[in-house]
């Protein structure tokens, strides 16, 4: 079948997808956006976390015709996504940054996931708490930093951007 | 493999009607997970994500009507008041990324006795609203879980809405898990005081066949609550009362020993949940949480 | 449109901002970050090829039968399948191992563990390939199955491998033992004679799973001249090429392996998994070839923790002195061998502990049985002793009414001591003091989840967002362990790292080259790596080379080794550089300073070379012109020797290092279940080359012990051995909600043999803090808690 989504701002067109594609299988491998990762293909560690309608939601879980028409934003469209949230001309997202410069990032594999959640933590709840923070991203497994790091780029994350404002 | 998209209802049931080895999809949480792991290869599915009406929730003085496609996180915010078991239930499931997507109407159809929100349905009393081409009828929720993973639908049916009692007095939903979030249940209670109605009733999950009551305990308990003036009084339980119903909740499971957790253990946990959510909504009812309703 | 994501994906690292450009010692960022989050980081499983296939395995539903006859015209005959292979089709080597080539590329006639690849098909779409491989007709003959010790060893057991002529098979005691390591030191008999107190218990550790979150995955891609490129998610690029090329029938020079982004390891890629089938298909069908596991499938594609038994007796005088220790370790390395016999050596060595012991009576085996098959997980043989013996030490201490601390600190070994092994430990081994500092720390508040003052915070409390409890048998528990590991390859082992420096003028500036074969997996060796050359050649523009076999072998990114090893190896060849740019600038100006003739004195600096008195005497684009130095060079360790197969005797571990848990535990005494609520660590790291890093090795590893303590186990079914939790459904690991803080104290004494002075990090944390959290839960339910994971029918009295 056809499916015609939208992702990060970009109409993109997929033929012959087979109907028990995930939408993770046709961003990975039919549009060349293979920022969401594949970790388990069963809802169980989000590293395949994209905002769906702005709606995070795993997409190994999301059916590739369930998102014809949708408006789909990944990894790779965070930092816009950011911008045209904050007016800002900044590379990265906060989150991103933040990431990279409080050592919340070792293998990485969790990392795109992680940084959707987070993000929309942050726009959602500007100034939360660690226990906040802990249950928005406690449906994303992390392997290598025991989470610690993580906790702290939020944290930064968020400082960064009450200060900006 | 072919995709289905209605775009409302009737289309929706038309197609059922046509292809009734289609499996409904909404939020993909179970469906998705079996056909990336080659478990199941459906001849359709049917994606129930555009049917508007799904994703709609109305309440009367009696009863919530809640649309099958009605996502746990939108339960979580909107429902606390009205369905406060379901709401605590939905707050136990997956992950926000589940919670986002995964649905009421998706949990019953999966009829997995693991499901999170069947105990909380079945403490406030529910009935099911099956539909068809042939036309609509509603199934207790009592009723609806027929064996492990199997349901009272016929072929053409599809799960329209549920129709839950509005809560009218405190309700609690408890489950363990071995992780402190994102988990299975071992096993889970939910428990209802319906001042209204002076009765209790109870949901237990992963520990029989089928989600099911402790009817032997709600019936102990109202009748300990009704002879000792209780609902009036709103006196302390007696911990030998406490306890008797605990003792009965566990004795209600038939559980087995799988690889989350032994049959002995997942008796012994409802007992402990029962005991404690029936002493947090006591405590509950005693500060004044429905004890108003029964005068309505 | 995805074409852009070809072969060549791995990319080239430079360190674009001052925050990643830093020396050794400065907690420089990673020069992958941003790659990272943005999501153009390729990993294996990213990689696309124009005509590319998507290979797919058939795995054995049964751990133990005959392959009677396999059918696969079904297979072939489904349109868009381009290749089915099994056994038969095999062009050259059929077996491939580690330390012994005893594992089928493709089942031969018999499958010896539930998941064992039978066949391989390449078809143009994933399902293709599953329908296919569905369409496979094998006949099984189930037989009867080696799950322990006891049917390992029985008379008339089957063996796993008959007729096996390995190095090992001489000295075992049964065909199905893989290895046996005794260690033996003074009399135990005469000890024990003397002991006031006596100890003796049975432990017992579960199936672990390294449980990456990248899985396993590469693309093959068959090239003109015959050989193959593989583009793969690996631990060692040249021994996984060196086990491939006799399989393929090529020469290693046609094998060529460049690294691609790794999503975790610890330890669960230094065994072969679809690289070989993956090639295979690519040379049958000329066309490229990717595989990658699910998730599920990923649970039988990688060898686990060895899950043991320890039987362990220690005897102690009344005063606090331990007299002996005598323990058994049996190990089940399931169907293969992978590492089992290093991870013997490993467990038999290090199993009393950071000790001091006179008298030690030590016995490990590994089994063959019909189980997954064990190797290699962070911590390597010594996260299940140190399980076993730092229970061992509480109980002693109780016995003896002696704080559990104190007691270890009676025992515990420093600078000078001698290891069962007779091996002096010649460089600092601050066991004590690293107890000390963990146990000085503040303690986490009390009843945090009434801390906001409104209703009760369930995320503060065992059970977390399920609701079980609001106080209720809530109990709180303190527990304390200290570990010993050992650092890089042991027993007699060559272990090297290789690094080729490539310095030369761009653009006016000294812009240095790093390549090595170095498996970044997400450890941060990249960053140390390029600090490490920045810091010897003085120069601000350190470029990394992409991971691949065009250059020697950097050794495994496992055993604590890489910042030690390939660190070595930098730090090596950039002297060499250095050596010929001083030779160079002697040569060419050599008249203009006296100093040009005592290189000793000279140093490289901000692309200058700088006398010892601070004088700049020459730059390096002056010396090098258009003309680059390019060096490669080896490095090793130290030589270590085999332990004595009698005594376990010898001089077999390069380094140690230690590192001390002060596990703090909420438990729900009544429901059994376990809060975390604060983990602190106490490690000597030698010198911290990246301090940041050096915490998120701590911070990692301690979790992976913790998940260990109450909830990972992969759990095989009694009857048919079949591994009935390969998800992460059922099998666990924890989540942000399941971690908590984690003071972390950084030790840096240290090791003269060692570059800088460093101490490998990655795996010492990983020893102690399941022991210490486990301690915690003692000390909460006074329960003895001999096995973990500890699950919380074992708490509630509901085992079985």
């Amino acid at each position: 079948m056809r499916v015609n989504i939208t992702v990060n701002g970009r109409p993109y067109e997929a033929d012959d997808v087979w109907e028990g594609e995930s939408l993770l299988y046709v961003l990975r491998e039919r549009l060349g956006l293979p920022g969401s990762k594949n970790a388990c293909e069963q809802g169980e560690c989000g590293s395949c976390t994209v905002r769906l309608d702005g709606v995070p939601v795993c997409a190994c879980l999301v059916a590739a015709g369930q998102a014809e028409g949708r408006e789909v934003v990944t990894v790779e469209g965070l930092a816009d996504h950011a911008r045209q949230r904050s007016g800002q001309a900044a590379p990265l997202a906060p989150v991103q940054q933040a990431f990279i410069d409080a050592g919340a990032v070792q293998c990485g594999f969790c990392t795109p996931g992680l940084l959707v959640a987070a993000d929309e933590l942050l726009e959602r709840n500007p100034d939360p708490s660690d226990a906040d923070v802990r249950e928005a991203l406690s449906g994303n497994l992390c392997r290598c930093t025991g989470y610690e790091k993580i906790l702290d780029a939020v944290r930064l994350a968020a400082a960064r951007t009450g200060e900006a404002v | 493999m072919d995709f289905l998209r209605p775009a409302g209802w009737e289309e929706a049931l038309a197609a059922k009607a046509e292809h009734p080895t289609a499996v409904p999809i909404a939020g993909g949480t179970d469906v998705m997970v079996e056909i990336n792991f080659d478990h199941r290869r459906p001849e359709y599915l049917l994606d129930l994500t555009r049917v508007a009406e799904l994703a709609e929730w109305e309440a009367t003085d009696r009863t919530v009507r809640l649309g099958a496609g009605v996502p746990y996180t939108r339960i979580i915010e909107e429902l606390r008041t009205e369905l406060p078991g379901l709401a605590l239930a939905a707050h136990t499931i997956g992950s926000p990324q589940i919670r986002n997507r995964g649905t009421v109407g998706g949990n019953l159809g999966a009829a997995s006795p693991a499901g999170d929100a069947h105990p909380a349905l079945l403490a406030a009393g529910a009935e099911v609203e099956a539909a068809s081409v042939r036309g609509t009828r509603r199934i207790p929720v009592e009723e609806f879980f027929t064996g492990v993973k199997r349901h009272a639908l016929e072929p053409d049916e599809l799960i329209r809405a549920v129709h839950i009692r509005r809560a009218d007095g405190p309700q609690q939903f408890s489950k363990v898990g071995t992780r402190n979030a994102m988990v299975i249940a071992v096993c889970a209670f939910a428990v209802a005081l319906h001042p209204r109605t002076r009765t209790v009733r109870t949901g237990i999950g992963s520990a029989a066949p089928t989600p099911v009551r402790a009817r032997a305990a709600e019936e102990f308990l109202g009748g300990a609550l009704e002879e000792g003036g209780f609902w009036d009084s709103g006196a302390p339980l007696d911990p030998s009362v406490v306890r008797r119903f605990a003792e009965l909740c566990a004795g209600a499971c038939r559980p087995i020993d799988d690889v989350r957790g032994t049959a002995a253990y997942r008796r012994h946990a409802v007992g402990v949940m029962a005991r404690r959510t029936l002493g947090w909504t006591w405590e509950a009812y005693r500060e004044g949480e429905g004890r108003t309703a029964q005068c309505a | 449109m995805a074409a852009d994501r070809t072969a060549s994906a791995p990319t080239t690292l430079t360190q674009a901002t001052g925050a990643t450009r830093g020396t050794v010692g400065e907690s420089t960022l990673r020069p992958d970050g941003t790659l990272k989050v943005t999501g153009e980081f390729a990993y294996s499983s990213d990689l696309w090829h124009e005509d590319m296939l998507w290979g797919f395995t058939l795995r054995s539903p049964h751990a133990h039968a005959a392959i009677r006859s396999i059918d696969t015209a079904g297979a072939l005959a489904l349109p868009g399948v381009y290749a089915v292979m099994t056994h038969d089709d095999l062009p050259a080597a059929t077996h491939y191992g580690l330390e012994i080539r005893d594992q089928p590329v493709l089942a031969e006639g018999r499958v010896r563990y539930h998941g064992e690849p039978v066949a391989i098909v390449a078809a143009d779409h994933p399902e293709t390939a599953r329908r296919a491989a569905a369409r496979i007709v094998v006949e099984y003959e189930e037989l009867p199955l080696v799950v322990d010790e006891a049917t390992a060893t029985a008379p008339d057991a089957p063996l796993l491998h008959p007729g096996r002529r390995d190095h090992h098979a001489s000295h075992v005691p049964h065909p199905n033992v893989v290895h046996r390591q005794p260690v033996r030191r003074g009399d135990v008999a005469a000890a024990r004679a003397r002991a006031d107190v006596v100890v003796r218990r049975t432990y017992e550790v579960g199936m672990q799973d390294q449980a990456f979150l990248g899985p396993e995955s590469g693309l093959a891609v068959p090239a003109e001249d015959g050989g193959v490129d593989l583009y793969i998610a690996t631990q060692w690029l040249h021994v996984d090429r060196d086990q491939l090329a006799p399989v393929l029938g090529l020469p290693a020079d046609k094998v060529r392996l460049t690294l691609s982004g790794v999503g975790g390891a610890f330890g669960a890629r230094e065994d072969l998994s679809m690289q070989a089938h993956a090639c295979l298909l690519a040379l049958r069908t000329g066309r490229p070839v990717k595989i990658v596991y699910n998730r599920y499938e990923s649970f039988f594609g990688h060898v686990h923790r060895h899950p043991a038994k320890l039987t362990y007796e220690h005897g102690a005088t009344r005063d606090g002195t331990l007299l002996y220790v005598q323990c058994r370790i049996v190990l089940d390395g399931g169907a293969y061998a992978s590492s089992s016999p290093a991870v013997v050596g490993n467990a038999a060595s290090l199993s009393i502990g950071p000790y001091v012991v006179e008298n030690v009576d030590v016995e490990a085996i590994a089994l063959y049985s019909n189980n997954p098959p064990c190797g290699a997980m962070r911590g390597f043989g010594a996260v299940q002793a140190c399980f076993a013996y730092e229970a061992q030490m509480d109980a002693v201490a109780a016995e003896l009414g002696l704080d559990p601390v104190e007691f270890r600190r009676r025992n515990a070994m420093s600078q000078g001591a001698t290891m069962p092994t007779g091996q002096v430990v010649d460089s600092p081994a601050p066991v004590a003091e690293l107890l000390r500092r963990v146990k000085a720390l503040p303690m986490p508040p009390e009843r945090a989840w009434e801390a906001a003052g409104g209703p009760v915070d369930v995320r503060a409390l065992p059970g977390g967002l399920s609701n079980t409890t609001h106080g209720e048998s809530v109990v709180r528990g303190v527990g304390y362990a200290v570990g010993i590991k050992n650092v890089g390859f042991s027993e007699g082992f060559d272990d090297y790292s290789t690094a080729r420096i490539r310095l030369e003028v761009i653009g006016g500036e000294p812009v240095a080259l790093v390549h090595t074969a170095m498996a970044e997996v997400g450890q941060g060796g990249v960053t140390v790596h390029a600090q490490i050359a920045r810091t010897e050649l003085g120069v601000d523009r350190v470029t990394l080379h992409p991971a691949d076999t065009r250059v020697g072998s950097a050794g495994s990114t496992s055993a604590s080794r890489q910042t030690y090893m390939t660190g070595g190896a930098i730090k090596h060849t950039c002297e060499a550089v250095r050596e010929e740019v001083l030779r160079r600038g002697r040569e060419r100006f050599g008249g203009s300073h006296p100093a040009w003739t005592e290189p000793g004195r000279l140093r490289l600096e901000d692309g200058k070379v700088v006398t010892d008195g601070g004088e700049v005497i020459g730059d390096l684009a002056g010396i090098l012109g258009d003309e680059a130095i390019d060096l490669e060079r080896e490095f090793r360790h130290r030589p270590t020797e085999p332990f004595d197969p009698r005594t376990g005797q010898g001089f077999g571990h390069v380094q140690y290092s230690f590192c001390a848990h002060r596990a703090v535990v909420e438990v729900d005494t009544e429901l059994g279940l376990v809060k975390v609520v604060e983990l602190a660590a106490a490690q000597d790291v030698g010198k911290a080359i990246n301090p940041l890093s050096v915490v998120g090795q701590i911070h990692g590893g301690s979790v992976q012990g913790l998940g260990l303590a109450v909830m990972e186990e992969i759990v095989v079914s009694a009857d048919g051995a079949r591994v009935r939790n390969p998800s992460f459904t059922d099998y666990l690991i924890p989540t942000i909600l399941d971690t908590p803080a984690m003071p972390v104290e950084v030790l840096e004494l240290a090791d003269a043999g060692a570059p800088y002075g460093l101490r490998g990090v990655g795996e010492a944390p990983t020893l102690s803090s399941t022991p210490a959290v486990v301690a915690a839960i003692r000390a909460a339910t006074g329960l003895p808690l001999k096995r973990v994971p500890v699950r919380p029918e074992h708490l509630t009295g509901n085992a079985p």
